[in-house]
């Protein structure tokens, strides 16, 4: 089987942003960058389909400056099998022109199957997959949770609020994966070492005219310090007398 | 082309609040372009019985498209339907920022060959522009962006904008659908609920959550209690808990999890690792139950108690029925 997945290099969400001067950006010093969560888990998805069929190939796809291929050599790293970087020099945060650009490198490639994350965790658009299926002419599941392919039929499971679906389609098919199918591995040094080795194209990104442009970013309203108002059970009739009279939600 | 659209979303034959809220900002907006609110229900039989409660919050006419084939989502017949119909008719289209709405205004967008706003806490529309608001970076950057799309396609987050009464004709037009409804690639073949929750994390009040504290899954039940005692709260976990299968994935908050911002989130026996808070800080009131007095969750609870949480939550659900009882 051959699996696209298309990665993007995010920051590390595990920080306090700041917000750069000018108020247009985030502030990216001293930030540490890696895949979306959601596209690891894409990439591992595929991996396991190759390892498991004993057969096919991984390619992984980012659209972005020359630092992307950091983030596709851990792809590789972890077991994908070629990468392409489709330079983009700045910042694109519309995702049907990212998803014209994927679609103009994956159109031809005859890929069963093409992933992607079910959001990208630094715009949480979630536009790409949808568009890129479209581009594609392909049927497409969002969000998948659970995934098994049998006989070229794709059976998916959806989360919904306090409910699930359970959804079919035919190969070849773009999916965008949620957590909970798999997640990603840590590259061993075996795998670090045979990624050097491994093709790393660069073409030029074709991406589409944006239609949504981030104008700038601010920081949520910090929340007051905590405030611990007492200890064991005892102190459930304080907790309920302020629900009721400052918090006034019972 | 002043028209607004709402999509009105539906589960097992009922509307849902998030197709309110959908009709709710359609009529604003129309009301500022001196449009018509035009909101479409989807279902299997019997699904026109729905239509009232959306001109009641100010749909001028509802679109009917009732078939068998739509009793379950059916993602590329909608899509067709809903894309011929916008197409150059409407200023804005407004869908639900949930499972469905997510996916269906990505597909609609994507048919159309138009950028949309996704997750949209708040818009207003100017000239030939939309500016819209939506939170990035795991919910901890505010974003700002212009959409210049026609029409302008807009999921709400669930709670941006709630839903108000403004009791419009609402006359009933009978659709069909754009394409053969059976003969879609991709087929939702079954639709079951998951957990025991009657009420949606994303639509909820309330939310009371359980972590590893709760030392075993059969102690949710506790939780579970507390949230029943309070009547309008759903059950949200950590994903230590998800991960070892105490609770199913779609429970889980946080990063990687659901984004909720309910009225009262309740954290018992939770520690407050960063990628918790990233799902949960912009609630109203935190209330955090351990037996750490230095745990992280202290940080960003309002009101915070040291203590068993085993030992607390029988006490506080029996409060709760009281004060709700009072
Ligand atoms: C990439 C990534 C993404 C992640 N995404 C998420 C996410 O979306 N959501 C999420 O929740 N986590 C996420 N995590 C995991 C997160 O880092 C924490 O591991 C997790 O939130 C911890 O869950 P917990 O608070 O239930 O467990 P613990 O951290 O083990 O905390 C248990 C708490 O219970 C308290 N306690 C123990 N016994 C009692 C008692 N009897 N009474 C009262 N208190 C008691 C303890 O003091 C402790 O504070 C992610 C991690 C990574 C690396
Ligand atoms: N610059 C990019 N390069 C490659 N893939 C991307 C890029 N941006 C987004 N994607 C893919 O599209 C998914 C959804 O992104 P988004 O629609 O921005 O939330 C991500 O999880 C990635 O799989």
């Amino acid at each position: 089987m051959k699996i696209a997945v298309c990665i993007k290099r995010v920051p590390d969400q595990d920080v306090r942003f700041k917000v750069a001067p000018g108020g247009k950006s985030i502030d990216e010093a001293g930030l540490k960058f890696d895949m979306s969560d959601f596209d690891g888990y894409a990439a591992e998805v595929a991996i396991q389909l190759t390892e498991k069929a004993g057969a096919g190939e991984v390619t992984v796809v980012s659209v972005g400056p020359d630092a992307v291929q950091e983030t596709l050599r851990k792809a590789l790293s972890m077991g994908a099998h070629r990468a392409v970087q489709l330079k983009h020099d700045g910042p694109v945060h519309d995702g049907a022109a990212i998803a014209a650009a994927l679609a103009a490198e994956l159109g031809s490639g005859g890929y069963d199957l093409v992933l992607t994350g079910r959001m990208a965790v630094d715009t949480q658009n979630r536009s790409v997959g949808a568009h890129l299926a479209e581009r594609l002419g392909l049927p497409y599941i969002g969000a998948i949770t659970k995934l098994d392919i049998e006989g070229g039929t794709v059976k998916a499971r959806r989360e919904l609020e306090g409910a699930y679906e359970l959804v079919e389609c035919p190969l070849p098919a773009v999916l965008s994966i949620d957590e909970g199918i798999a997640r990603a591995r840590y590259p061993s040094l075996k795998g670090i070492m045979a990624a050097k080795k491994k093709p790393m194209d660069v073409k030029p990104a074709q991406l589409g005219t944006a239609q949504y442009v981030l104008e700038s970013v601010e920081l949520p309203p910090e929340r007051s310090g905590g405030r611990i108002i007492g200890e064991g059970p005892d102190a459930v009739p304080e907790l309920v007398r302020l629900l009721k009279e400052e918090a006034k939600v019972l | 082309m002043n028209n607004v659209f709402a999509f009105a979303e539906s589960r097992f034959g009922t509307i849902r609040r998030a197709a309110l809220e959908a009709v709710t900002a359609a009529r604003g907006v129309a009301d500022q372009t001196g449009g018509q609110v035009h909101a479409m229900l989807a279902g299997g039989p019997g699904i026109a019985s729905q239509a009232a409660a959306l001109a009641a919050h100010g749909a001028d006419v509802v679109l009917v498209l009732e078939h068998d084939a739509f009793a379950h989502y059916n993602p590329e017949a909608l899509t067709a339907t809903i894309a011929a119909r916008v197409k150059g008719g409407y200023r804005a289209a407004f869908f639900a920022a949930s499972a469905q709405g997510h996916d269906l205004v990505a597909r609609t967008a994507a048919k159309l060959g138009v950028s949309y706003a996704s997750d949209v806490t708040e818009f207003s529309v100017s000239g030939d522009a939309v500016a819209v608001k939506h939170p990035g970076y795991t919910n901890k950057v505010i974003q700002s962006f212009t959409l210049k799309a026609a029409p302008a396609l807009i999921s709400l987050r669930a709670g941006a904008v709630l839903p108000r009464e403004s009791a419009k004709a609402g006359a009933v037009e009978t659709i069909s659908s754009a394409v053969d409804p059976a003969s879609v690639r991709v087929k939702v073949t079954a639709t079951e609920k998951s957990g025991g929750a009657k009420l949606d994390l994303g639509e909820a009040p309330v939310i009371v959550s359980g972590g590893r504290g709760l030392k075993e899954p059969a102690n949710f039940k506790l939780v579970e209690d507390l949230a029943a005692a309070f009547g309008n709260a759903a059950v949200g976990a950590t994903r230590a808990v998800t991960d070892d299968g105490w609770r199913p994935h779609s429970d889980q908050i946080g990063q990687t999890g659901r984004l909720v911002s309910p009225d009262l989130y309740v954290a018992c026996g939770i520690s407050g690792a960063i990628q918790h808070l990233a799902g949960m800080r912009t609630s109203k009131t935190i209330v955090a139950i351990n037996k750490d007095r230095e745990a992280p969750i202290f940080k960003v609870a309002d009101y915070g108690v040291v203590g068993d949480v085993l030992q607390i939550l029988p006490v506080l659900t029996e409060a709760v029925k009281k004060a709700k009882a009072g």
